[in-house]
C-alpha cells in the first residue's frame, strides 16, 4: 500500500466505528467505556475528514470488499460528492465526540449508547461511500434503526416511546419508497451496481416513478413538509449529543441520497420541468412552516428541530433552482445553485449542531427544555452564551459568519430566474425567492427569541438560578463548529473552490473561473458587476464602525455606571415582568392566525370586586396542521381498518370456510368468463377451417397414453 | 361393452354421486349422514370399476378396491363408532334452513355446469361428462361444511369434498397414478383417525361439538387477558 486513497482512510474510519461499536466486549468499567467511545469516534471523524479532504482535493478511488451475499459483494467508492458528506460527518462528528465526553458523564445506563452511536455513524459513513444499491439500503437501514435506538435512550418515558415509534414508522416508510426507486432503477439497468445505473438510459415515464419515489422517500427522511410528522417529537427527546447529530448529519445524509439518486444516477440529462417546481415548491413550504411553527415553540429543543426543517427547506429551493436551470440548459448557474445548496447543507450541520449541544448543555444544567423556566443564563453559564450565540448569527444569517454566504448564493442563484425563458417559470421563482427572504426574516426573529428568553433576562425559575457552567470537554466540543461557522463564512470563495468536483461530477461544469476572478478576498457568484461580497472586508468594516461607536459611547475615563433598570415606579422589577417565550411570539401569532390557529385560553379571576382583578392565565397551544390535518385522519382511518379486520378475525371456523368457498367460486367465475371470451376469439379461426375445436396438448397426450396402455 | 354404454354408466353414477351430495346437505340425522357418506364411497368404487373396464387399466381395478373398502367400509364404520360413543345423534338447528340450503346448492350446481362447458367441449375422454357433477360436488362438500355446526358433519362434509375430487379425478384424467392415489388413501384414512381423536379431546374440553363452543370459550380466554 504504497499510496493511500481516500477510499482506504474512509474505510479505516469505518472500521474504527465497528471497534467502537465492540468495546462494551472488552471494557467493563463505565467511565472508561465511554472515553473509548469518544476516543475512537474522534478518531473515526478525524479519518473521515481526512478521506473527505482528500477526496475533493482528487483522491477518487473504487474497491469491492470481500464482504456481502456470496453473489453481491459490497461495492464502494469515493468520489467528489462522497468526500464532500463524508467531511460534513467527519466536521460535525469530531466536536461532537469530544462534547460526548463530558455530556455522558453522568449516565447511568452507558451501553446501549455505546453500542448504538458508532453503528450510526458507520451506517451514514457507508451510505456515503456505497457504490451499490445493495451497500446503500444495508447501511441506510443500519443508521435508521441505530438512531431509533438513541431516540428512545430514555426510554423509561412514554414520551419518548412515542416519538421513537413514529420516527421509527417514518423510516421504514422512507426506506421503501427508496427501495421503490431503486428498484425502477434496477429494471431499467438490471444491475444492482451504481455505475450500470447511471449508464442505463431510463424512459421519461420510468424516470419520473424513480424520481418521485426518491423525492418522497429522502424527502420523509430529511423532514420536508408535509412529511416531517417525525421530526419535532423524536429531535427534542433524544440526548444532547444526538439530536446535534441527527439533526446535523442524519438529514444531511437523506440530502446526500437526494442528490445521489437524483442527480448522479437519473441524472440531469432526464430532468423534467416539472421536478424543479416540485422541489421547488417543497423547500419553500418546508421553509416558511419550519420557520413559523419554530417560532412558537417553548421547548428549546423543539424550536431547533422546526427550525432543522426550515433549513433543509432552504437547501430543497437551492438543489430546486439548480434543477430547473439545469433543465433548461444553463448548466453553469445550475452549479451555482448546487454549490449554495451543498454549502447550506455544511452550513446547518455546523451551526445545528452547535446549537443542539448548546441546548443540551442548557437541559443538561438547568434540567428542564421548557424556555419559559430559563432566562438569565448569561450569567452562569458564559461560555454556552457566547458559543450559542454565534450559532444563532449563523443561522440567521448574517454576516460574516457562514449562513449569509449560503442563502446569498441562493439568492443569487433565484435572481438568474429570469434566464429561464419560460415566463411562468420567471414568475414563480421570485414567489419562491420571497418565500426564502420572509423565512429568513422569521428564523432571525426566533433566534432573537431563542437566544433573548434563555440568555438573557433574569431568571424565572429556580432551576435556572441554579444552573452551572458545562466542564471543558463540553466547551472544547462547542468551541470547534463556532471556529468553523466563522472560518466558512470568512473563506467562501476556497470553500467553493474546494466543492468544485461535484458541479464537474454532476453537470460537467466548473465554477471557479466565475467566482474566482477577483482573487479570494472577494465572492462573484456571476459577475462583479452584478454582485459581490467579501466576507473580511465586511467583518473589517463592522469592526471598525463597532469600534467607533463604542468609543462614542463609552469615552475614556468614564466609569460604567451599574444602577438599577427604569422601573416605571414600581418599587421592584421581577422575573414576571418581563417577555415570556409565548408572549414574544405573540405579534407573530396575531399576523399569521390563520396559519396557526391557535388554541388559546384566556382566564381572568376576579374575587372580591370585579374591577379587582386576581389573577390572569393564560394558555395558548398552536398545533402543527400537517399533523391535525394528514397525519390524525391517516392513521384514524388505519386503526379503523384494523379494528374492523380484527373483528372478522375473531370469527369461527365456519367464517373462514365461507370465505374460502367465496373465493373459489369467484375464481371459477373468473376462469369461466376468461374462457367464453377466448373463445369468441377462437370462433372465426374455428368455422374457416371447419375442423373440430382444438385439443388441449396435455389431455390428448392423456389420451394416446392410455391407447399405448391397452 | 361398447364406449357408449360405458359413459351411459358413468353418466348416471355421476347423477347418483350429485343426488348423494344433496342427500349429504340435506339430511339431519347423524346415523342417515353416515349412510349417505357410505353409499357415496360405494358410488365410487362402482365408478372406478367401469372406468377401469372401460379404459382397460388395470390399476384402476385396483384402486376401485381400495375404495370399497376405505370410503365404502372403513371410514363410515369408523365415524360411527365414533358417534354411538359420544352419543350425538342429530345435528342441532342448521345455520340456514333446509330449503334455503337446498336452493342455495341448486345455484351451485348450475354454476358448475355453466363452468365447465367449455372444458368439456375440448375433452375426448369417455368420461368428460362427469367433470360438471364432479365439480358441483366439491361444492356441495364445502357448503355442507359451512352451513352446519357440530364438528363430526363438518367433517364428512370434508370427507365428501375428498371423494368428489377422487371423482374428478377419475373423470377427467382416467384417475391419478397407483403411487399417489395410495398416498392420498392413507392420508385420508390417518386423517380420520386424527380427527376420530379429537372429537373426544373436544368434547372433554369443551362439553359440546359445536364449533360455536370453542369459539366462545377463545373469545372468553382473550376477555380475560
Amino acid at each position: 500500500m504504497n499510496n493511500i486513497g481516500a477510499i482506504d482512510i474512509a474505510l479505516a474510519a469505518s472500521v474504527t466505528a465497528i471497534l467502537a461499536t465492540c468495546s462494551p466486549l472488552v471494557v467493563r468499567r463505565q467511565q472508561h467505556l465511554r472515553a473509548i467511545m469518544c476516543l475512537l469516534l474522534a478518531i473515526t471523524a478525524a479519518l473521515a475528514v481526512a478521506a473527505g479532504i482528500s477526496g475533493l482535493l482528487g483522491s477518487h478511488g473504487q474497491t469491492t470488499l470481500p464482504l456481502g451475499l456470496p453473489w453481491m459483494p459490497m461495492h464502494v467508492r469515493i468520489d467528489a460528492l462522497a468526500a464532500f458528506f463524508l467531511l460534513l460527518i467527519g466536521a460535525l462528528l469530531l466536536p461532537a465526540a469530544i462534547y460526548s465526553q463530558g455530556y455522558l458523564r453522568h449516565v447511568k445506563q452507558l451501553i446501549p449508547m455505546v453500542v448504538f452511536l458508532p453503528l450510526f455513524v458507520l451506517g451514514m459513513i457507508g451510505v456515503v461511500i456505497s457504490d451499490d444499491a445493495y451497500t446503500f439500503m444495508l447501511f441506510w437501514e443500519v443508521m435508521s434503526l441505530a438512531s431509533y435506538f438513541l431516540v428512545t435512550f430514555d426510554h423509561h418515558q412514554a414520551e419518548n416511546r412515542k416519538a421513537g415509534f413514529i420516527y421509527l414508522l417514518m423510516a421504514h416508510l422512507a426506506g421503501l419508497l427508496i427501495l421503490g426507486s431503486f428498484a425502477v432503477l434496477y429494471a431499467a439497468s438490471g444491475s444492482l451496481e451504481f455505475q450500470a445505473m447511471r449508464d442505463a438510459p431510463l424512459s421519461p415515464v420510468w424516470a419520473t416513478g424513480a424520481f418521485l419515489l426518491a423525492a418522497f422517500g429522502f424527502g420523509t427522511k430529511a423532514g420536508v413538509v408535509p412529511l416531517h410528522g417525525w421530526l419535532p417529537d423524536a429531535h427534542p427527546v433524544a440526548p444532547g449529543n444526538i439530536s446535534a447529530l441527527m439533526s446535523g448529519i442524519m438529514l444531511k445524509i437523506a440530502i446526500f441520497g437526494f442528490i445521489r439518486i437524483i442527480w448522479d444516477l437519473i441524472g440531469a440529462g432526464d430532468f423534467q420541468w416539472w421536478w424543479g417546481v416540485l422541489i421547488l415548491a417543497a423547500g419553500s413550504s418546508s421553509a416558511i412552516t419550519g420557520v413559523l411553527l419554530a417560532l412558537q415553540q417553548s421547548d428549546l429543543k423543539r424550536l431547533l428541530a422546526y427550525s432543522s426543517i426550515e433549513n433543509i427547506g432552504i437547501i430543497l429551493i437551492g438543489l430546486g433552482l439548480a434543477m430547473l436551470l439545469a433543465r433548461y440548459d444553463q448548466p453553469a448557474m445550475a452549479a451555482l445553485g448546487l454549490v449554495a445548496a451543498l454549502y447550506h447543507t455544511i452550513n446547518h450541520t455546523l451551526f445545528k449542531g452547535l446549537l443542539f449541544m448548546g441546548a443540551g448543555a442548557v437541559v443538561h444544567s438547568t434540567g428542564t427544555r421548557n424556555m419559559e423556566a430559563m432566562g438569565g443564563l448569561i450569567h452562569r453559564m458564559p461560555w454556552t452564551a457566547a458559543l450559542f450565540l454565534v450559532a444563532c448569527v449563523s443561522i440567521s444569517a448574517l454576516p460574516p459568519f457562514n449562513g449569509f454566504v449560503s442563502e446569498w448564493l441562493t439568492f443569487q442563484t433565484a435572481l438568474l430566474a429570469p434566464q429561464l425563458g419560460s415566463a411562468m417559470l420567471t414568475a414563480m421563482v421570485p414567489f419562491s425567492a420571497a418565500m426564502l427572504a420572509l423565512a429568513g426574516a422569521l428564523a432571525a426573529a426566533c433566534f432573537v427569541k431563542a437566544f433573548g428568553v434563555v440568555f438573557l433576562g433574569l431568571p424565572r425559575s429556580d432551576m435556572a438560578i441554579h444552573a452551572h457552567e458545562i466542564d471543558h470537554w463540553m466547551k472544547a466540543g462547542m468551541i470547534i463548529p463556532a471556529l468553523l461557522c466563522l472560518l466558512l463564512g470568512l473563506l467562501p470563495v476556497s470553500i467553493i473552490e474546494l466543492l468544485d468536483g461535484i458541479p464537474q461530477l454532476l453537470l460537467h461544469v466548473s465554477l471557479t473561473e466565475s467566482v474566482q476572478t477577483h482573487g479570494w478576498l472577494w465572492l462573484t457568484p456571476v459577475h462583479a458587476s452584478q454582485a459581490s461580497y467579501s466576507a473580511p472586508v465586511a467583518l473589517t468594516g463592522m469592526l471598525i464602525i463597532g469600534g467607533a461607536a463604542f468609543l462614542f459611547l463609552h469615552p475614556k475615563g468614564h466609569a460604567v455606571r451599574r444602577s438599577t433598570a427604569w422601573s416605571c415606579g414600581t418599587p421592584e422589577t421581577n422575573n414576571r415582568m418581563q417577555y415570556s417565550a409565548s408572549s414574544f411570539s405573540q405579534p407573530m401569532r396575531r399576523i399569521f392566525s390563520a396559519i396557526y390557529q391557535p388554541e388559546e385560553q384566556l382566564h381572568t379571576e376576579r374575587r372580591a370586586h370585579p374591577l379587582l382583578t386576581t389573577r390572569v392565565s393564560y394558555l395558548v397551544h398552536v398545533h402543527d396542521l400537517a399533523v391535525d390535518k394528514l397525519y390524525q385522519p391517516i392513521a384514524n382511518y388505519v386503526l379503523l381498518q384494523a379494528k374492523r379486520l380484527d373483528r372478522r378475525h375473531q370469527q369461527d371456523i365456519r367464517s373462514y370456510l365461507a370465505y374460502t368457498f367465496y373465493t373459489i367460486l369467484f375464481l371459477l367465475a373468473l376462469l369461466s368468463v376468461q374462457q367464453s371470451a377466448m373463445e369468441q376469439r377462437n370462433q372465426p379461426a374455428a368455422t374457416s377451417q371447419s375442423q373440430p375445436p382444438a385439443t388441449l396438448p396435455g389431455l390428448t397426450s392423456g389420451q394416446t397414453g392410455t391407447e399405448v396402455r391397452r | 361393452m361398447n364406449g357408449t354404454l360405458v359413459q351411459q354408466l358413468v353418466d348416471g353414477l355421476a347423477a347418483l354421486m350429485l343426488l348423494t351430495s344433496f342427500a349429504l346437505l340435506a339430511q339431519h340425522r347423524m346415523i342417515s349422514v353416515l349412510h349417505w357418506f357410505a353409499g357415496q364411497g360405494l358410488l365410487l368404487a362402482v365408478t372406478a370399476a367401469i372406468v377401469a373396464y372401460g379404459t382397460g387399466s388395470d390399476e384402476l381395478y385396483i384402486s376401485a378396491i381400495m375404495t370399497l373398502l376405505l370410503k365404502g367400509l372403513l371410514l363410515p364404520w369408523l365415524l360411527w363408532r365414533v358417534i354411538r360413543q359420544l352419543q350425538v345423534h342429530r345435528e342441532v338447528e342448521p345455520l340456514l334452513n333446509s330449503s334455503l340450503t337446498m336452493l342455495i346448492a341448486l345455484g351451485v350446481t348450475l354454476f358448475s355446469f355453466h363452468m365447465i362447458q367449455p372444458i368439456e367441449k375440448i375433452s375426448q375422454l369417455i368420461t368428460r361428462d362427469s367433470m360438471a357433477i364432479a365439480t358441483a360436488c366439491v361444492l356441495l362438500g364445502m357448503l355442507m361444511m359451512i352451513t352446519r355446526r357440530k364438528a363430526i358433519t363438518q367433517v364428512i362434509g370434508f370427507l365428501a369434498v375428498e371423494n368428489s375430487l377422487f371423482f374428478a379425478a377419475i373423470g377427467s384424467t382416467n384417475g391419478m397414478p397407483l403411487v399417489v392415489e395410495i398416498g392420498i388413501a392413507f392420508d385420508v384414512l390417518i386423517a380420520a383417525l386424527i380427527f376420530g381423536l379429537f372429537f373426544f379431546q373436544i368434547r372433554t374440553t369443551f362439553d359440546s361439538l359445536e364449533v360455536e363452543a370453542m369459539n366462545a370459550h377463545l373469545i372468553h380466554k382473550d376477555d380475560d387477558e
